[in-house]
């Protein structure tokens, strides 16, 4: 008889299985031009490349694991990180997912409805794309428009000022310390920017979470 | 074979990745709804959980093809699709690329002609981005059941811990909407200069403001939406939400860019 393995096994092996295929998949496709195309990638543009961009993005990459898996959960966890778009689509939808059916991230019930909204999510994500790379002549002039622009530029602020608006009200007291430190950190700091507020997300949450057990010691949460 | 950015065999290279990347999500997806079944989540549950998410989804997504068309001046439309559709964010890929573009001398709005440094390109984004999709199989179980035996010790604890990692995601963001304040009294008359990459880029004072204000009626129309669904039970209401807000902030920053950019 088979072995029954539990539903977050099961997650784990297939999340894995799957992990490993894409990522060969995807290493697949420069090899893959080399012999269609019978080209070697220029090694010089290669390595300075490498240089300037890998040692930062694996460190940022590692971090990400660490901070956002147990938001996630295995199931999200295994989708998210291939399809990408995590702070900014993914992990967002899956909250809102979460505090909408009332189940907690550590529960199972919570597991399967992050796995569900981040699916979701993803196949939605992967069919805009798609329609929008076979219509991209007639979309081109209006995803471009000076108009729409801002509005573009401006989804992480239109995202989270939402977001916030729950988490804030129903965690008041924890709030206060995390918000008050990370508008400090940004607004005199010149070097957090854009481009990097993800490495302050761990130390939010670092952060949070400390401030949260001293409030629960305390009895005060 | 010719090379071209824009070479047919690109895209069906790039759409049979894309197909299989499409089927681990709909092989999640149906995994997770039969389980939530046998966990007993109602179907409503689901099915709103599943209908919300996609309308959530649209306008994110749609920014998602605006970093796919900036980067489709040099790289041709297949090489930015596959990476925008598995693994990429906006903000690595670009940078990844404009990494690989400048060590070749070549800038973001030329299309690349020699496939050797589009080779590179590629090579550099798959390489220089892959952190999670190489370690996660590795590492997500050690830590999934390290935050689940956190739950387990001490129930309440478990739940505030959540909340905290949340609330700390949250209040980074929260700061990264404020970080260009600054500009109002780091502004010289009015304007306020900076310069990047031996170019002078000028801002107004009040430009810095733009984020707050966005975020401010995002998070009205959240509140008004909350308030209103709960005085008036409109369950849809509270199901889009959060669309609802992410839409009416992304249409106020036209006016407020108008206004105060």
């Amino acid at each position: 008889m088979k072995k029954n393995l539990s539903y977050m096994e099961s997650v784990h092996r297939d999340g894995r299985l799957w992990g490993i295929i894409v990522g060969l998949a995807l290493l697949c496709f420069p090899l893959a031009l080399s012999l269609i195309f019978k080209a070697t990638p220029d090694y010089n543009v290669l390595i300075k490349g490498i240089i300037a961009t890998a040692p930062m993005y694996w460190a940022v990459g590692i971090v990400e694991i660490f901070t956002y898996v147990p938001m996630l959960g295995a199931g999200g966890t295994y989708l998210s990180f291939v399809t990408g778009n995590i702070s900014n689509l993914k992990l967002p939808c899956a909250i809102d997912a979460m505090e909408r059916a009332k189940v907690k991230a550590s529960s199972e019930e919570g597991e399967v409805i992050s796995t569900i909204s981040i699916a979701v999510s993803s196949i939605v994500t992967t069919l805009i794309i798609i329609v929008g790379v076979i219509c991209i002549v007639p979309l081109t002039p209006v995803l471009e428009s000076p108009v729409l622009k801002p509005a573009f530029d401006m989804i992480l602020p239109a995202l989270f000022g939402g977001l916030a608006v729950v988490f804030i009200s129903k965690n008041l007291k924890l709030s206060i310390a995390p918000v008050a430190l990370m508008l400090a950190l940004f607004i005199f700091v010149p070097a957090l920017n854009a481009g990097t507020v993800g490495i302050m997300v761990p130390v939010g949450v670092l952060f949070t979470v400390a401030v949260a057990r001293i409030l629960y010691k305390k009895g005060i949460i | 074979m010719n090379f071209s950015v824009n070479s047919p065999i690109l895209f069906i290279i790039v759409g049979a990745i894309i197909a299989l990347v499409l089927s681990q999500s709909i092989y999640f997806l149906v995994k997770a709804i039969k389980r939530a079944k046998e966990l007993g989540i109602a179907s409503s549950t689901i099915n709103k959980t599943i209908s919300s998410s996609a309308v959530f989804t649209i306008a994110p997504a749609i920014a998602v093809l605006v970093g796919v068309v900036a980067l489709s001046q040099s790289l041709g439309l297949a090489l930015p699709w596959l990476r925008l559709s598995v693994i990429g964010s906006i903000t690595y890929e670009t940078v990844a690329a404009g990494n690989a573009l400048e060590a070749a001398g070549q800038a973001m709005s030329n299309q690349i002609s020699d496939p050797s440094v589009f080779l590179a390109v590629t090579w550099v984004m798959t390489i220089g981005i892959a952190a999670g999709l190489v370690l996660v199989p590795f590492l997500t179980k050690k830590i999934q059941s390290g935050v689940s035996k956190i739950g387990m010790k001490d129930k309440k604890w478990g739940e505030i811990f959540n909340n905290a990692m949340f609330l700390g995601m949250i209040s980074a963001f929260l700061g990264y909407v404020f970080c260009d304040i600054d500009r109002l009294w780091k502004a010289v008359d009015g304007v306020y200069t900076v310069v990047k990459d031996g170019e002078t880029l000028t801002y107004s004072a009040t430009s810095g403001l733009i984020p707050a204000c966005v975020m401010a009626v995002a998070a009205l129309v959240m509140a008004v939406c909350g308030g209103l669904a709960t005085k008036l039970k409109i369950r849809w209401l509270t199901d889009y939400a959060l669309p609802l807000s992410l839409i009416c902030g992304m249409a106020s920053a036209i006016p407020f860019t108008i206004w105060l950019g």
